[in-house]
């Protein structure tokens, strides 16, 4: 299937000299939910920023479903929801006329039935009357995915939605994420909970720089660069890791109390069976042992970082 | 056309002021209404006529003009500026409208704002004095295109405009001499020849003057000359906006 979205070399240069992309390539899958990380200045705002028209690119394409998001403007922009990273309300609106507002300026006829059931979702209903200013912070950003949802988008970009949102409000905020991609919608997010992105994404992908660092399935991804760490704790501290175990590159932590061995998950062999065998030869005799996978805040720390 | 765009902006617009009415509507016509009773009944009472017409009915069409300028000009830039100072232009930028129905949705609710209070105006100023229009049609033609205008000069100063101050520069400062000096409170004959050939060089003089003339058939310029001025001002203003779509200037950049 055609990506829904495709981006190709877009590049982004500010009136300052700014480079906030340089040569972007994406596509987007229809249908899934991809989650766009990277470090604050990165250029993930510039990159969504263009594909809903908000910033002419400096070069490249962007496609939205086989259409130029800037010839065929009124195509795309018709298919896009977007919530913005900054809750930008007018402050004396209410929440009814402001939704309302918003279908209305992407070209569909008054839907009040639609309306009432995107407010009932997101649990907006018995606050449709009040003025915006009068609510807080996670309801304003109800009320800006409210806003995105009321034109029925193929397409949603999520711009740090959770950003300062409770956690209860933030997992009524992913369940209804659930429920629109099962209803088809194909959702972009930027996220700094990088746990949130591991559990709500198909794909991750990671900018950095104004460039695409990587792109993949995140469970592919999570088994790649993921690695993984056998603890053992052991009954009595050593001085020192004994001369028969070198070859594994343990390192002795808390005070000679603990072993730590790293390991890949996709290597042929992990490893785990000698080292035991030989720690059981050494005569260390073990208390505990534990693993850890690294989670996929390790690996986008690792990845921006080293800047593969 | 997205026709729904336009019909959601201007009544998005429109909401704006019936909410301020208090500010947006009562406002303007208690202070036309001191200017009646302080130029009209106390300083009028003691000047002649001015080209055959009473001075409180020759000051009216200036007073409508100032108002309706400084109206256009306001909420022309005020609808736009606005949105661009919260962020939530976000919204229009990334709709399916151009910037043609963009500028049709909020000028035409500033045009519309601005020719209700001046309507409202001139129906309090025939509370003060006898009014007569000559020429009706004239009148609206005025009336219409100077409101759309101005609203269009607003629009772009709303654009240009980086913060509040730059925002009222322009109406605040510009605007009220051009208009006092522009004839609203007397004919340009009655000035010194020099300050009457630096008068010719103030556009407000051909739209009060042209107005005038539709009520009163007395001009300082000849109507026609005042029309095709307002309609060259109009056509820089069109042009201007057609530049800062092609560009994105100060909205996509």
């Amino acid at each position: 299937m055609a990506p829904i979205v495709s981006v190709s070399n877009l590049s982004k240069t500010y009136a300052s000299g700014f480079k906030a992309l340089k040569g972007v390539t994406l596509d987007i899958e229809q249908g899934e939910i991809l989650a766009l990380l990277g470090p604050n200045g990165a250029g993930k705002t510039t990159l969504i920023s263009i594909i809903c028209g908000i910033v002419n690119p400096s070069g490249g394409t962007v496609l939205v479903n086989g259409h130029d998001v800037v010839r065929d403007f009124r195509e795309t922009r018709a298919m896009i929801g977007l919530v913005p990273q900054e809750l930008t309300t007018d402050a004396f609106e209410t929440v009814w006329n402001t939704v309302t507002f918003s279908r209305g300026l992407h070209g569909k006829k008054p839907n009040p039935a639609h309306i009432e059931k995107v407010l009932k979702d997101l649990s907006l209903w018995d606050k449709k009357d009040n003025m915006l200013r009068e609510l807080s912070g996670g309801m304003k950003r109800r009320v800006l995915i409210a806003k995105a949802l009321s034109h029925e988008p193929r397409v949603l970009f999520l711009d740090e939605p959770t950003a300062g949102v409770d956690v209860s409000l933030r997992k009524s905020m992913w369940e209804v994420v659930e429920r629109l991609r099962a209803s088809g919608v194909t959702i972009i997010l930027t996220t700094h909970y990088i746990e949130e992105a591991e559990e709500i994404a198909d794909r991750i992908g990671v900018i950095n720089g104004g460039e695409i660092l990587l792109v993949e399935d995140k469970t592919a991804l999570m088994s790649k660069l993921g690695r993984k760490q056998l603890r053992v704790d052991l009954s009595h501290p050593l001085d020192a890791v004994p001369e028969t175990l070198s070859a594994y590159n343990l390192t002795l932590e808390g005070d000679g109390h603990c072993l730590i061995y790293d390991y890949d998950t996709s290597a042929e062999r992990t490893g785990i069976t000698s080292l035991l065998a030989a720690l059981a030869e050494a005569g260390v005799r073990l208390k505990d042992i534990s693993t850890r996978q690294s989670s996929l805040e390790d690996i986008f720390v690792e990845i921006v970082g080293t800047g593969r | 056309m997205n026709i729904e765009a336009i019909k959601s902006i201007y009544f998005f617009e429109m909401a704006r002021t019936r909410r301020t009415l208090l500010q947006s509507v009562v406002s303007p016509v208690i202070s036309t209404s001191l200017y009646f009773i302080v130029f009209g009944a106390a300083i009028g009472a003691r000047i002649q006529e001015i080209n055959g017409v009473s001075y409180g009915a020759f000051i009216t069409p200036g007073l409508i003009m100032l108002t309706l300028l400084t109206q256009c000009i306001g909420n022309g830039s005020f609808g736009i500026y606005f949105p661009k100072f919260t962020g939530t232009i976000y919204e229009v930028l990334s709709s399916p409208v151009s910037m043609i129905e963009i500028v049709l949705g909020y000028v035409g609710a500033a045009a519309t704002k601005g020719l209700m209070i001046g309507t409202i105006i001139l129906l309090t100023a025939s509370l003060f004095v006898d009014l007569s229009i000559a020429h009706p049609l004239a009148m609206i033609f005025f009336f219409v295109l100077t409101a759309v205008s101005f609203s269009l000069f607003g629009f772009i100063i709303g654009i240009w405009a980086k913060d509040f101050e730059q925002l009222n520069l322009i109406p605040m400062l510009v605007i009220p001499p051009l208009v006092f000096l522009g004839g609203s409170f007397y004919s340009i004959d009655m000035l010194p020849p020099f300050w009457q050939a630096v008068s010719h060089f103030n556009p407000v003089l051909y739209l009060i003057s042209g107005f005038r003339w539709s009520f009163f058939e007395v001009s300082d310029v000849n109507p026609v000359v005042s029309a095709v001025i307002i309609l060259a001002f109009l056509s820089i203003c069109l042009s201007v906006l057609a530049w800062i779509f092609r560009t994105g200037y100060r909205l996509r950049n």
